[in-house]
């Protein structure tokens, strides 16, 4: 049922993003913008995530890998082994067993390399859904579930944890390190608030309020393109905007931003996976 | 002189850079760096050498983009003495030329193909013709710009040379370098110029 109405809503999405498509070519950008917002807000209540989320469910109970173990019997996410429950906002957080910080996205790919005995060089080769792309890569439907897993639940990052602590300033030191051919930074196009690019609003990052407008709603359902994404995905897209080269995936860089990111919105209530324009 | 001026700055900054007040953190500041410089690849056009801070950067950088006044000084002539100007001597373009140069957000990044035109990425940023309402906010508007300012030799100078190094102005400003970074030809700033300044630019309409 929920199936059917899933489906509905993306019929409506490629007649809708046709017609924006259209209208953005018009004068009347703003005009469009504000519709479109309008819009992806109705929408957000039958958003397409929730199939990631049902595949990711099955990934995650599934015995699989050249380990034939399932992440449900074997994968701890801060909170006990298979417990999920809240597990995505009190991520990134220190993980003795790996001796690392690592956000939700970072943990999930290190549980399928240590206990089920993925490859990650395999997961990193196309840790992110394109345009044309069938679906999405397992590790973003397992990031969409854990997610889901976290709704109604506060961000909750612990800074009183040294090793996140030092992480987190690492992070805020990286949103402002100016290089390349632009000299930019992440807090150029983040760093005021109010800003814009064209249309589209800059939240700054190193506030609270812009920090939720930053974390909250992903990982995302995207409708430009229509496809599933993750802030790891968000973090590698602004870093090209940046003109950097590319960041790692699952690297320390991307933890470090995550962790200055989501502790900035702690104590705000995660309302689960979302949908961007 | 511009070889003496750039060669002074080369072997000042290092030693400038360590008199600075430490705004940033020192500590946090290097892992920030040694992380950066194990965690990225080259991709496209981008290479690792985008990763390390040049002399104007790492002072940005380094004071929380409010570097002293002094050293601010000395740094935005340095800019200044590295300008190239247009063959023929002439500031101002072509104002239609310089539009659809303002509405190009391209190029620089992984994705863009080497070697086709950078676009000016202006409307990104600022209010420009009131006939393009999809503007950004980052930097101030400049609708009626030559309305207000004028059309001067001096005013068509100052426009030519902050769009080709903002930073000759305000060492730290957001603005990219567009000139001496070689994003775009002296040709194509005379376009913009003339967008900003031209009478029958819509811009002054
Ligand atoms: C050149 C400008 C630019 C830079 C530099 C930049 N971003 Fe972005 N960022 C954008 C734009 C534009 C969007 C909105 C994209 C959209 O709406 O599709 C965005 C979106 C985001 C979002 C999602 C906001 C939301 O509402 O979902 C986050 C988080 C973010 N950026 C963080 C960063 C971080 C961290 C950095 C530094 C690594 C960075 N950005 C660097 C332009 C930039």
């Amino acid at each position: 049922m929920k199936t059917l109405r899933i489906l509905g809503a993306l019929c409506t999405f490629a007649v809708t993003g046709g017609l924006y498509a259209q209208t953005a070519d018009n004068i009347d950008h703003a005009k469009a913008a504000q519709e479109f917002e309008k819009f992806r807000a109705e929408m957000e209540d039958s958003n397409p995530a929730e199939l990631n989320e049902l595949k990711g469910e099955e990934l995650w109970k599934a015995k699989r890998g050249p380990k034939n173990v399932s992440l449900a019997e074997s994968c701890d996410l801060g909170l006990g082994i298979g417990k999920i429950e809240g597990a995505y906002v009190q991520m990134p957080r220190y993980f003795k067993d790996a001796d690392a910080v690592m956000d939700a996205e970072r943990r999930i790919v290190w549980c399928m390399v240590e206990k089920q005995g993925f490859k990650f060089e395999d997961i990193a080769k196309k840790p992110f859904q394109s345009p044309n792309d069938s679906g999405a890569p397992d590790i973003t439907n397992l990031v969409m579930y854990i997610a889901g897993h976290s709704r109604g639940k506060p961000f909750a990052v612990d800074l009183k944890d040294p090793k996140v602590r030092e992480v987190y300033e690492i992070g805020k030191e990286i949103a402002h390190y100016r290089a390349g051919p632009y000299d930019f930074a992440c807090s150029t196009c983040h760093g005021t608030d109010g800003k814009r690019i064209r249309m589209q609003d800059l939240p700054n990052i190193n506030t609270k309020e812009g920090a939720t407008k930053a974390v909250m709603g992903w990982p995302a359902w995207r409708m430009t393109g229509g496809v599933a994404l993750t802030m790891q995905w968000r973090m590698n897209d602004c870093f090209r905007q940046q003109r950097f080269p590319e960041p790692k995936y699952a690297s320390d860089t991307i933890t470090a931003l995550l962790t200055y990111l989501t502790a900035n919105a702690n104590g705000v209530v995660y309302k689960g996976p979302g949908i961007k324009r | 002189m511009n070889r003496k001026i750039v060669f002074a700055t080369l072997v000042a900054l290092p030693c400038l850079t360590t008199l600075l007040p430490a705004q940033a953190d020192e500590n946090y500041r290097a892992k920030a760096i040694a992380m950066i410089q194990k965690d990225f690849k080259p991709r496209g056009q981008a290479d690792l050498d985008r990763l390390a801070e040049d002399g104007v950067q790492a002072i940005c950088n380094r004071t929380g983009n409010h570097p002293p006044e002094a050293l601010a000084k000395t740094l935005e002539a340095d800019q200044m003495a590295s300008v190239k100007w247009p063959a023929d001597g002439k500031l101002m373009g072509d104002w239609k030329k310089g539009e659809s140069l303002a509405q190009s957000g391209r190029g620089f990044t992984w994705s863009d193909k080497p070697g086709l035109p950078v676009g000016g990425n202006c409307y990104n940023c600022h209010q420009i013709s009131p006939k393009e309402v999809a503007y950004g906010t980052i930097g101030p508007s400049l609708l009626h710009f030559g309305k207000l300012r004028g059309n001067t030799p001096e005013m068509q100078k100052y426009v030519y040379t902050k769009i080709y190094n903002a930073k000759i102005y305000n060492l730290c400003s957001e603005m990219p370098r567009f000139g001496r970074v070689e994003a775009l030809k002296p040709e194509q700033i005379k376009d913009l110029v003339a967008l900003l300044l031209d009478p029958e630019s819509p811009v002054n309409k």
